[in-house]
């Protein structure tokens, strides 16, 4: 025993590179770099661009949030005095949080449980017929702007083809007009988003489905896994955790980023600001009103929300097949 | 009720307890969901073939009876009246979506291997930022970056929509976790043995066994730029993209509500194509996918 433990730290020793005793850590990693010049060349041109139109604007997003700034003047910096107008005096941005959180609280876990519930179903089809519905649930989130047709489906007027049938139907006098009624522009939206939810994570659920080690069931059975719910949650889910997390990931991204389509279905603002999101209260003072440090401190509570959320649910995560 | 079913696979048979009354339910739940998903994407269809008088007909049908391509060749017409040529919206669309999904490919790919096969100090904070940016959604930096390009003077040119697509993450995410699974270290310390330079290993050795992942990230890139509507960082009519247009045309109204249709059929059937084409090596891709912590 000790010397097979003996032997596997001498495997390790020669296979890691590990630091030396007679150099300091710095040193160490100094000389680390130096050796390895070359991956931080064939990195460089990737990270110039990522970092300059990704991480970089959140940097200054958080900066100008505590300044007021017009893009014409320098900025002046005036501390919290953004976030104390956001919180005490935007009633039209705390109406924007609320429809973001329901939509997001939706939206979100909805479309990943959906995600995975037919991912799930499908996996033991035919690997035909399974490509083909894989395709027909993936189709709505590629096809680019086609949840237009929503709106033709509901347009006011009665030749649509929603209110024309409830109209033959005799279900309703006049035709309802769906999308400029704040009855309905909230939940329509979030049914449309649904819609094209079925993206990269239904993908990755897809594929990590089909790699779980089929020994794994077997074993199952014998040790008495009795029906798909029990092999589910034994052997699936915690096999799969991986693909959970990305899955997750995405999930949180795509429900938080939906102001694309309420804007196409909607129009931008909705009525009496029923749809009115985050995303639309940002881009109205920092597109429109050029109020950027405003605009700053909003993108920089966006971004609070958005990471929380991701560290919520990976806590969540860490509990299946527990 | 119980029944025993068989989950072939090459190695193991593996026998697993499968209820009828479970297979039933869920046969049921995914026609449901499958009508509820496919059903707008064959309204569309339908609604750009009808005729005119089948368009405004009381009750509104869902079917065509007598299919015709008029919509199509209206929609061209369309597109010709507007002052900016079609071609010029339809050629700004290609250049966005090619030149920005091969930068991103070949960028993405360099960082991949590097990330996944060469071990130095600070790969895995660096890596830890791609994953943080795939937690939050491009809004976020929207303003910034509009700050960003205006100090580079890209605002108003197609540099502003096709540079950031280079260093888009989801793609170099995918390909980075394909290749630590994919590609084996032994073969690529062969090659550096016998004296390849890392650039060469990387072209030669790792990319050719990376096919899937490259075909996903060309997807996903293509599919992204494809899309790219009106955006604050472009304002000049004659640099808006072949979505913006269609967009415009299905903005027209009543009456041109059959183009608007079949409009909408143009753009789908670019991305749908080519995921059909690739599906198989997606799905081999995103095995790998997953996310560990």
């Amino acid at each position: 025993m000790s010397a097979k433990t003996a032997n596997n730290t001498q495997d390790v020793q020669v296979k890691k590179p590990v630091a030396r005793k007679d150099m300091t850590k710095m040193q160490w990693t100094l000389k680390e770099m130096r050796r390895n010049w070359f991956a931080y060349i064939m990195l460089a041109p990737y990270y110039l661009i990522f970092l300059t139109f990704t991480i970089i604007p959140v940097v200054v997003s958080l900066v100008l949030s505590f300044t007021s700034f017009n893009m014409l003047e320098p900025p002046t910096f005036i501390f919290m005095q953004n976030y104390i107008r956001l919180f005490l005096d935007d009633d039209i941005f705390i109406l924007a949080c609320q429809n973001t959180l329901i939509f997001a609280a939706i939206t979100g876990p909805v479309s990943y449980l959906l995600s995975f519930l037919v991912a799930w179903f499908i996996n033991e089809l035919s690997p035909k017929i399974r490509a083909v519905v894989t395709l027909i649930f993936y189709a709505p989130n590629i096809a680019g702007s086609v949840y237009m047709i929503w709106s033709v489906a509901f347009s006011s007027d009665s030749y649509g083809y929603v209110n024309g049938l409830l109209l033959y139907l005799d279900l309703i006098d006049t035709p309802i007009a769906f999308f400029q009624d704040a009855d309905y522009v909230m939940p329509l939206c979030i049914v449309v988003a649904l819609w094209t939810s079925l993206g990269t994570a239904f993908l990755s659920f897809i594929a990590g489905l089909q790699v779980v080690d089929r020994s794994l069931y077997e074993a199952a059975a014998v040790d008495g896994v009795k029906n798909r719910w029990q092999e589910l949650w034994y052997v699936t889910l915690p096999y799969m955790k991986p693909q959970l997390m990305f899955g997750a990931i995405l999930a949180i991204t795509g429900s938080f980023g939906f102001g694309g389509i309420v804007d196409a279905l909607a129009g931008n603002p909705s009525v009496d600001y029923c749809a009115w999101t985050i995303t639309h209260h940002l881009n109205d003072y920092g597109g429109a009103r050029y109020e950027i440090g405003y605009a700053s401190a909003i993108a920089t509570v966006l971004f609070i929300i958005m990471i929380g959320a991701n560290a919520a649910v990976k806590k969540i995560l860490s509990k299946v097949g527990q | 009720m119980a029944r025993v079913s068989k989950l072939r696979t090459r190695k193991h048979t593996v026998v697993l307890n499968r209820s009828r009354g479970g297979d039933a339910g869920i046969a049921f739940f995914l026609i449901i969901m499958g009508a509820f998903m496919f059903l707008p994407m064959l309204y569309t269809i339908m609604q750009s073939l009808k005729p005119l008088d089948e368009l405004w007909v009381f009750p509104p049908k869902f079917y065509v009876t007598s299919p015709t391509l008029k919509n199509f060749k209206d929609l061209f017409k369309l597109m010709n009246q507007n002052w900016v040529p079609f071609s010029r919206y339809l050629f700004n669309t290609i250049l966005i979506s090619v030149g920005g999904t091969f930068g991103n490919l070949f960028l993405s790919s360099m960082a991949a291997y590097v990330l996944s096969k060469i071990k130095f100090p600070g790969r895995d904070g660096l890596f830890q930022l791609i994953v943080l940016s795939l937690m939050f959604h491009q809004t976020v930096g929207a303003i910034a970056n509009f700050i960003i390009m205006s100090k580079l003077h890209w605002v108003d040119t197609l540099w502003a929509i096709i540079i950031p697509a280079w260093g888009s993450t989801l793609g170099l995410y995918l390909m980075k976790q394909f290749m630590e699974s994919s590609v084996s270290d032994a073969v690529l310390e062969s090659a550096r043995l016998d004296g390849a330079s890392e650039i060469r290993t990387f072209w030669t050795i790792a990319m050719p066994m990376v096919k899937p992942a490259w075909l996903t990230l060309i997807v996903y890139s293509f599919k992204d730029l494809w899309n790219t509507g009106s955006t604050i960082y472009v304002y000049s009519e004659q640099l808006k993209t072949f979505s913006y247009a269609i967009g415009q045309i299905l903005s027209g109204g009543i009456v041109r509500s059959g183009a608007g249709a079949a409009s909408t059929v143009v753009m789908m059937i670019v991305p749908i194509a080519v995921f059909v084409i690739s599906q198989s090596n997606i799905i081999e891709t995103m095995a790998s996918s997953g996310m560990k912590d």
